[in-house]
This record gives C-alpha cells, structure tokens and sequence, in this order.
C-alpha cells in the first residue's frame, strides 16, 4: 500500500480527512496518558505498598500477580491445583483448535464437545484416584469455561431434538414443546437460575437435593436449548422440499434422509447463530455468581471486595478478566467463522 | 414481606460490587414473590439434631460473606478471616475440637436466609442485622449479637462540624436505593434539620464527590466509615468522623429454627466469647489460668463444674473455643481493631463495665 493509496482512503474527501483529523486527535490527546497509565508508570510486582504509593497514577497489574490464583481457579484446593487447570487448558485447546485448524466435522464436534465432558470427572474427583472435590470450591476460569462448554454440549443435542419436536405431525407434542421454548425464552437467565437454586431444593428431601452446580447447568443447558432450537428450527425450514424428494427417490428412509441430507446443510447454515449463542452464554455465565458459584466474576469479587490492601486496584483487576473474556469471545468468534465458512 | 437487600455493616458496594447489587434487587424480588408464592412449602421442618449431624460430618458449615473487609473476607492464599469468621471457628472448636474443621459458604445477601433455612449452611455469621421481621419473619433465630453497628457521618475537619446536629442545610452525600438513604432522611426529619442529600449511583463516585468537597458530610455505616476515612482519603488526619450514630445494627449470628440444642450452644459460645474478656482469658493465658482460685474462671474452664454437659458438649469446650480465636476483645482487636486496617475503636462493643454495651450472659 502506497502513501496516494493511504491518502485517498483517509483524506479522500473533506469529511473523510476530517474525521481522519479528529481521530488522529483523540488518539494523541488520550493514548499517550493512557499509556503513561498502562505501561510506563506501572508496577506488575505485588507489593501493596508501593502500588498504593501510586495513588492510581500508574497501573497496579500487581493486583492480578498476586491474586491471579484466586481470580482463576477460584476457591479449588490448592494443593489439587493442576486438575482445573488442565480442565481448562483441554477446553480452551478445544476452542483453539476448532478456531484455527481445518478440520473435518466430526472431529470439531469432539473438540467442542468432549473435553468439557471429560472436565466434570477430573475436576469432581471420586474416579480414578483423584481426590473428590466438592463442587461448591470449583470457581474461576474452568467454571466459566465447564459452564459454557458443557451448557452448550448439552443444549446442542436437546436443541436438535426440540426443533424436530416442533415440526412432528402431533399436535400435543408440538403444543407441549413450544409452550416449554416460549417459556425458557421468556424467563430472564438470572430467573431460571434463581428458580433451580431457590425452588427445586424445596422439592427435594433434605441433603438428597442435586447439587448446585448440577441444578444450575441443567437450567442452563433447558435455557439454551430453547434458544438453540428455534436457530436450528430457521434451518430446518430453510431446507427445500426437493431435497427430500431427491433424497426420497434414492430410497433414502427418514433417519439416514436427516442424517446424511438435511442435518449437514442445517448445521453449517446455522453454524454462526449456534457460535453467537456460544459467545452469549460465555458471557451470561457470570449470572452464576447470584447463586453463589464464584466463576470468573465471582471469584475477583471474592478475592479483592473484602481485602483492604487490594481492593483499591479493583479496575486493574477488572481490565485484566475483560481481557480474559475478550480473548474467549473471539476465539469463539473464529470457531464460527470456521463453522460457516 | 419486607425485606431488607443491603447487609447492614456492609461497606457500600464498589464498582466491582454493583453488579450484584443491582442483581441483589431483582433476584431478591424474583426470589421472593417466588417463595411468597409457594407459602407453606417454604418452611421445612427440621427436627433433626443439628450437631449430631455436624459431628457425623466432622464439619461445621458455616455461611459467611463474599468479602466484607474485618468480618469475613478471603485472602490471597483463599483462607478467611473476621469476626464473623472467627465467631465460625471458635464454634467449630467448642463442637468437634478443631477450629479448622469449617466448611466456608460464602453467600450473597440475597441467598443467606435461604441457605440457612434448606440446611446447607449449619450457621449464618454474615454481617446480618438482628431485626423483628427477620427474627420472627424469617424462620431463622439470632443467637447473639457480635458487633453493634449504626450509620454514621463523615465530615472534613476544615467545616468545624464537630456534630451532626450542625449539618444545618448542608449537602449530605449518600448512595440511593440504600436503606441509609432513608435512615439520613428519618434522623435529620426527627431532628427538624434540613439537609440536602446528595445521592449518588454508585459508591466510587460518591466517595470522590465528598472528597473534592461536593458534600460537606458523607454518610453510611460507621464499620465503613472508617476505612473509608483510611483508605479512601487524601489524608485521613483532614477528616473527622461524628460522634452520631443515627440507627441501629445490631450483627450477630443465626441459625434455623427448631433445633434449640443448637441454638443454645451457638448462643453460649459467643457469650463465652464475652465473657472469657470480662474474666480476663486470653488466647495465650487460657492454659496456665486452669490453676486460677477465681470460682469464675475454673467454672468457665471446666475445672470443677461442668458447664459443657448442659449443652451437650463435654466440660473444656469454652477453653478450646478461647484457645482457638482468643476472647472477644482478641478478635475485636485483631480484625476490626487496633490491630487491623479498620482501626475501629471500641465503642459500644466495649464491655458493659467498660461503657459499652456487651454484657455477656452468666456463665455458671
């Protein structure tokens, strides 16, 4: 790109170079404060003393050093640390690979589906060895992760069942399944969250109640699967007719028809709705936090909001868990891109 | 069912905190009409024996905060520390001999009664306010009270406001939607003094309006206060905080209803708490003064009588529950006083021969 190629696209025409003029304006009136803030006046070892010393002149990024255990793994034992960070690494290398690699479809959907499943039971414990940890101490980054992970995994399969549900020849299925979808999708997250962990253990006998963390994925997983359903719904509707007859005439029965025929098409299709629900329940996790499990969010409020020392750097904390969230939401994005693409 | 969200005693939410305040709001509405809804279903009956039920788990459960500085917070390393905390684990050495046998919940103002009530937490020692509605209106019992707080006013020294009574027509900065709002506007019309407040969203901007001198008096819970005055502001010597307290919050901790055994030796262990001061039992004296001629301290020591036995606990459980987080004046100092960053001076948490109010209930 040559410098008449930079000129016509920024001083094309007079409005053009005027906003190129005001933009590069606000950059040199703000960035060099801010980097004066984030990077030269900053201090990343943790030492309280010489942060406060600071008086929020500069960034204290010691904040994150010091409680980057807490903010990431929550309340999990120490001494069992490696388990959710594993659990984490096999999801985030899940997303990571689905993001960059080309792969065939079945080997995403593995990706994508399996190492959440496969974190339930290394970070619980009780199997193989691996010493039981209660769920109410999982917290953190694998939370946010297990909960989007295996939120999705679930909501998936159910989605795909609901949107066929909705187009059976049985009216009292149908009726059934879409007041179930208006319903979910009529209720705020935060309502349904509320009702798994307020209502059901009044259903239950005393100490035979699920746990907390099971009653709220499972609302989750009910919650997304309504949404899921009508995007995979769209898809179905969007298949024409002649592919069933085509399929039909093959000799093609209902089952290897949906298989091989219409599935395929509907899933790369609806792919960038099902990632974009992906990236809105990564996000929505943190209404967990109302129900006391301490995901990403919850876990920083716990680690500064009753430490004198450290509560003043709480904004250095925060930036740091939005940057965290920034990277999740757009390697989701890739995966959707790959998906659709 | 009125309800009061906002913990009394705790500090007003930062930023960070606000979030959940403003989903402590709605989620306690939703969670309310919810459980209005179901009226009889909400009151389980729990005949069970709460400390068999702790002794069988080795663990006491114990619902704490989710971070109010001096009187439940995590550290860095995950381990808690407070008041309320250490009232959880003198508990859990008086019951099962070992103060680190807790299991910590922390909870969301919202949640705490709840937890308490389905059992998953065996005790609530969160900053709670001991009110009417939630003692009889709850489900739940308050056992004691282990810190009286009330609201109070911040002023910089430079007004020569040494009262609230002379905050006459004076900006008072203060947080809406908090019930220290309607505290303020109580107190000043009681007094016939008009005042101006000045009601900010949020806690950072209210802080940072008071101090660039927005307000003449800022106000909320005097525990915050303090810190604030410490840790918020330019220079803390420059600011003053009045001698006027204009509600009362009285904090302790509760347990549910319909287990009386538990009630009493939740009730009797902060009362030893107490006493144990009053007598003069320290942490570190608690063994040697075993050999004391004082009727008083033997009885509470078990040597001799046996208190322990009336609760179902053995004879030493008052001296494990001292050895373990030291008398109430220890953990006053330790977390809350002198000796924290709070630096709250005693006040009506002094004992009652000492111009306070506490007065532990006769141990004998």
């Amino acid at each position: 790109m040559n410098f008449n190629v930079l000129r016509r696209r920024f001083f094309g025409d007079p409005l053009n170079a005027l906003l190129s003029l005001a933009v590069l304006a606000a950059a040199l009136l703000w960035l060099p404060p801010l980097l004066r803030w984030a990077v030269t006046n900053a201090r990343l070892a943790p030492d309280a003393a010489a942060c406060t010393a600071l008086e929020h002149g500069g960034a204290c990024w010691g904040v994150v050093v010091e409680k980057a255990r807490f903010i990431l793994l929550g309340r999990y034992p120490d001494e069992e640390a490696w388990r959710p960070i594993l659990a984490a690494g096999l999801i985030g290398a899940g997303w990571l690979l689905a993001a960059f690699r080309h792969l065939p479809g079945k080997t995403l959907a593995a990706l994508l589906l399996a190492p959440p499943l496969l974190a339930l039971p290394l970070l619980g414990g009780g199997v193989a060895g691996l010493t039981p940890v209660p769920t109410e101490l999982w917290g953190g980054l694998p939370l946010t992760l297990l909960l989007t992970g295996a939120g999705m995994a679930g909501a998936l399969p159910l989605g795909i069942a609901v949107a066929y549900g909705r187009r059976s020849q049985l009216p009292v299925l149908r009726a059934v399944l879409t007041a179930c979808v208006e319903l979910a999708r009529g209720i705020p997250l935060v309502a349904a969250l509320f009702a798994a962990s307020f209502l059901l253990p009044l259903f239950f006998p005393e100490g035979l109640a699920l746990d907390m963390l099971w009653r709220v994925l499972i609302a989750i997983v009910l919650f997304a699967a309504a949404y899921l359903s009508e995007i995979i719904r769209g898809g179905l509707q969007a298949i024409r007719p002649g592919q069933l007859d085509a399929a039909a005439a093959l000799g093609f029965g209902f089952w290897q028809t949906q298989r091989w025929i219409v599935l395929p098409q509907v899933l790369r299709a609806v792919a960038p709705s099902i990632a974009n629900s992906a990236i809105a329940l990564f996000k929505d996790t943190s209404l967990v936090t109302v129900v006391s499990l301490y995901e990403l969010t919850g876990s920083l409020s716990l680690a500064l909001s009753g430490d004198p020392e450290w509560r003043p750097f709480y904004l250095e904390a925060w930036l740091f868990i939005a940057g965290v969230y920034w990277v999740g939401c757009w390697v989701l994005g890739r995966v959707s891109r790959r998906l659709g693409g | 069912m009125p309800f009061k969200l906002r913990g009394i005693g705790l500090l007003p939410p930062l930023a960070m905190s606000r979030i959940s305040a403003f989903r402590g709001r709605l989620a306690g509405v939703l969670s309310l009409s919810i459980l209005s809804a179901l009226g009889g279903l909400a009151t389980p009956a729990f005949a069970g024996k709460t400390l068999d039920a702790i002794k069988a788990k080795g663990q006491l459960a114990c619902g704490v905060s989710t971070g109010v500085i001096g009187f439940s917070a995590a550290d860095s390393q995950g381990q808690w520390k407070g008041l309320d905390v250490d009232v959880c684990k003198a508990l859990a050495a008086a019951v099962l001999g070992d103060a680190r046998k807790v299991r910590w919940v922390p909870l969301s103002s919202q949640q705490r009664f709840t937890a308490l009530q389905s059992g998953e937490v065996d005790i609530l020692s969160r900053n709670t306010t001991w009110s009417l509605t939630r003692d009889a209106g709850q489900g739940l019992h308050f056992a004691a009270v282990t810190y009286y707080d009330g609201q109070g006013f911040l002023v910089a020294k430079k007004t020569k406001v040494t009262s609230a009574k002379q905050l006459k027509n004076a900006e008072v900065c203060v947080q809406s939607g908090t019930t220290t709002e309607k505290n303020l506007a109580d107190y000043f019309r009681a007094q016939g003094i008009k005042v101006k407040p000045v009601v900010f969203d949020k806690f950072e901007p209210s802080i940072k309006a008071f101090f660039s001198g927005r307000c003449q008096a800022y106000t909320t819970d005097a525990s915050a206060l303090a810190f604030i005055r410490a840790k918020e502001a330019p220079n803390p010597d420059d600011y003053l905080i009045l001698p006027e307290i204009i509600s009362k919050e009285p904090l302790g901790p509760a347990v549910r209803r319909g287990d009386d055994e538990w009630f009493a030796i939740v009730k009797w262990t902060v009362n030893a708490l107490i006493e144990a001061e009053e007598l003069g039992i320290t942490q570190a004296k608690v063994d040697s003064l075993k050999s004391s001629a004082d009727p008083a301290v033997q009885r509470f020591l078990g040597v001799g009588e046996d208190l322990g036995k009336n609760l179902g606990l053995d004879r030493d459980w008052a001296a494990r529950a001292v050895k373990a987080v030291g008398n109430y004046g220890e953990i006053f100092n330790r977390n809350v006083g002198p000796d924290s960053p709070l630096k709250l001076p005693r006040g009506l948490n002094a004992q009652w021969n000492k111009g306070g109010i506490l007065y532990a209930l006769p141990l004998r």
